[in-house]
């Protein structure tokens, strides 16, 4: 046991749904759980292992100012730091905020707003931190997870795709949807779900966020001669990578 | 041999291949598309369908007749089946403190391909060319394309986006079938068949038949003839190859990099294009490991990945490394063209990027220059 490396799985601002995708593995958990200590995951346990880390697997964003302390010392304490899905990769949904004022959020929804100490934005940890990897998506892709952890255990390097989810789709031969009349943000959004709603004849929507190179105001001006409204492209881009600059940037050319 | 074939002789060849034990993948409706998949009948060809084609745009539309090949080319090709989009290269197990490397054995059923357009015919011989004709020939492939017996079906129906006869790949398939059909629609519903192998001969001696008079061939030649005429020659390829490498700084790649989303979807539905990606999978219990090849396309950053970085970090570098390589430098590289004038990557674009317009603006100002 001593030997093998520690994990610790870390939460910031987020609803738990990607670090519950490990206890999500399943067929694998019991494989990862016999090549690692867990350090630090009390979704699954409630015992601790001191630092320092082998790796920490962040999930969630920064919106606090306690948040924006912990982060740093669990970089100084881990060696590899792997941020997770969209809140950890981008802010999340909870980055809505960074477009309006949260003080006005904060006096409509708490009785006492004054308890409250919290940051006008929700950024993501490579706003504070340096982060080793990310993996996009909300939630995060199983395979991608398992993946990434087989990828540090055995020393090679993970398979993070960073072109666009229509790779996939022409991969498992789904007509194109956009093509076919159905707006869809795949050819814009970074691959690693399994091209999963364009195979039930949906549109992508982008929960796995920006690729690299993504050339929105094209696909937007497209969206636009199909019939999608200015209303239809701010929402579109204002989702759970909102906060993304790619997507940051476009919503805001509809609002 | 050459033979008129009624509607009803289709099942005669789905059965006739099927009692052999064979695969037959034909054209088939399915989600809005015409894909290709396997049958057991042939009343699961699109019968009465059209496809109507734009930039960017697919749509099916039923016919007023009951034609078997009333379409043009869907948005796979049979390149599916021959370089498949993900293929384990190789599995390395672990046993008893060694490491054994393991080959899946490539044994499958001999697979018909039933609907094979003459561009299509056109895309597997550049296959052929660039997978197996040289030094080192992809097994894989191989041992698919040994297993293929082709029927090739002429184009009456050419999409707006289809192009052959300006590439002089169709729309009449001229050799490398085993059997080819024109359907004819003049009145009596009725196919010329015509074998171009032993083989195929010998599957149209199998089949109910009635023997091919001049009148059936002078009107299987005004099928093809009519759908030469309609697509018109749309792409000048006499000198695209120097066209395109005079003028490697032309502005239009700026403009079309505006448009390019870079999504790889020409690419990918390219009957051609035959990039791949190789990546190493690993189990969790470290018993074994697979590598793995999946199709990948020049248009991502990771593709022209190496130390230092991408060659071609930006979309503009990306668009104008594919079309001159589809367009000029196959032509260098494997003495074959690259393109086959499918339309694949006009009506897939998601913002219907149209290759025949590019070449044509970069004509343009050469033209003007000159």
């Amino acid at each position: 046991m001593a030997d093998l490396p520690t994990i610790a799985i870390w939460k910031f601002s987020s609803c738990d749904g990607c670090q519950l995708t490990l206890l999500d593995c399943e067929d694998e958990l019991l494989g990862i759980l016999g090549r690692v200590q867990i350090a630090y995951f009390p979704e699954a346990t409630r015992a601790e292992i001191e630092g320092p880390w082998d790796v920490s697997l962040v999930e969630g964003s920064v919106t606090t100012p306690e948040e924006a302390e912990r982060i740093k010392e669990i970089r100084e304490k881990s060696g590899l730091v792997v941020a997770i899905g969209a809140c950890a990769t981008a802010g999340g949904i909870q980055a809505l905020r960074n477009f309006a004022n949260v003080k006005e959020y904060a006096s409509i929804v708490y009785p006492h707003p004054e308890y409250l100490e919290t940051l006008a934005t929700s950024t993501p940890h490579s706003d504070h931190i340096k982060i080793d990897l990310e993996l996009q998506g909300c939630p995060i892709s199983k395979a991608q997870l398992v993946d990434a952890l087989l990828a540090v255990l055995s020393g090679r390097r993970p398979n993070v795709p960073t072109g666009a989810v229509c790779v996939e789709c022409k991969r498992r031969e789904t007509p194109c949807v956009q093509v076919l009349g159905t707006p869809c943000l795949g050819p814009v959004t970074q691959a690693g779900c399994g091209a999963i709603c364009p195979s039930y004849a949906r549109g992508c929507y982008g929960c796995f966020g920006p690729k690299e190179s993504p050339n929105t105001v094209s696909l937007a001006k497209r969206w636009s001669e199909m019939g999608a409204s200015e209303g239809t492209l701010l929402r579109a881009f204002r989702t759970f990578n909102a906060n993304k600059p790619a997507f940051r940037e476009e919503s805001a050319r509809h609002g | 041999m050459r033979a008129v074939l009624a509607p009803e002789a289709l099942e005669a060849i789905v059965d006739v291949l099927r009692r052999r034990d064979w695969r037959v993948v034909a054209p088939t409706v399915n989600d809005k598309a015409i894909v290709y998949g396997e049958i057991a009948s042939a009343a699961e060809l699109p019968v009465g369908w059209k496809d109507v084609q734009a930039p960017g745009s697919y749509e099916l539309e039923r016919r007023d007749d009951e034609a078997r090949f009333g379409y043009a080319v869907g948005p796979q090709s049979w390149k599916r089946e021959l370089l498949a989009p993900s293929v384990r290269l190789l599995q390395i197990k672990r046993a008893n403190g060694t490491l054994e490397p393991a080959k899946d054995a490539v044994d499958r059923k001999r697979t018909a391909f039933f609907g094979v357009r003459p561009c299509e015919v056109a895309a597997i011989k550049i296959q052929d060319r660039v997978l197996v004709g040289g030094p080192y020939a992809d097994e894989d492939y191989l041992a698919r394309r040994k297993g293929s017996f082709v029927i090739a079906v002429n184009c009456g129906e050419p999409a707006a986006n289809c192009f052959c006869a300006s590439m002089g790949t169709g729309p009449k398939a001229e050799d490398g079938y085993d059997l080819v059909l024109t359907e004819i629609l003049d009145g009596t519903h009725r196919f010329l068949a015509e074998s171009g192998t032993d083989e195929g001969a010998e599957l149209l001696a199998e089949l109910p038949q009635q023997p091919a008079a001049d009148a059936d061939v002078t009107a299987a030649e005004a099928v093809t003839d009519a759908a030469r005429e309609k697509m018109g020659i749309t792409l000048d390829r006499s000198d695209v190859h120097d066209l395109l490498l005079a003028n490697l700084e032309h502005p239009r790649y700026d403009d079309v990099a505006e448009r390019c989303l870079a999504c790889t979807n020409c690419t990918l539905a390219c009957p051609t294009c035959f990039c791949t990606n190789v990546v190493d999978a690993n189990e969790l219990t470290g018993a074994a490991g697979d590598r793995i090849r999946e199709w990948d396309s020049c248009f991502t950053a990771q593709y022209s990945e190496m130390h230092g970085g991408g060659t071609r970090r930006s979309v503009k570098s990306r668009y104008r490394q594919w079309l001159i390589h589809k367009l000029a430098t196959w032509n260098d590289q494997f003495d074959t063209q690259g393109c086959v004038g499918c339309g694949r990557c006009i009506t897939w674009c998601p913002v219907g990027i149209d290759i025949r317009e590019e070449v044509a603006a970069i004509r343009a100002t050469q033209e003007a220059k000159s």
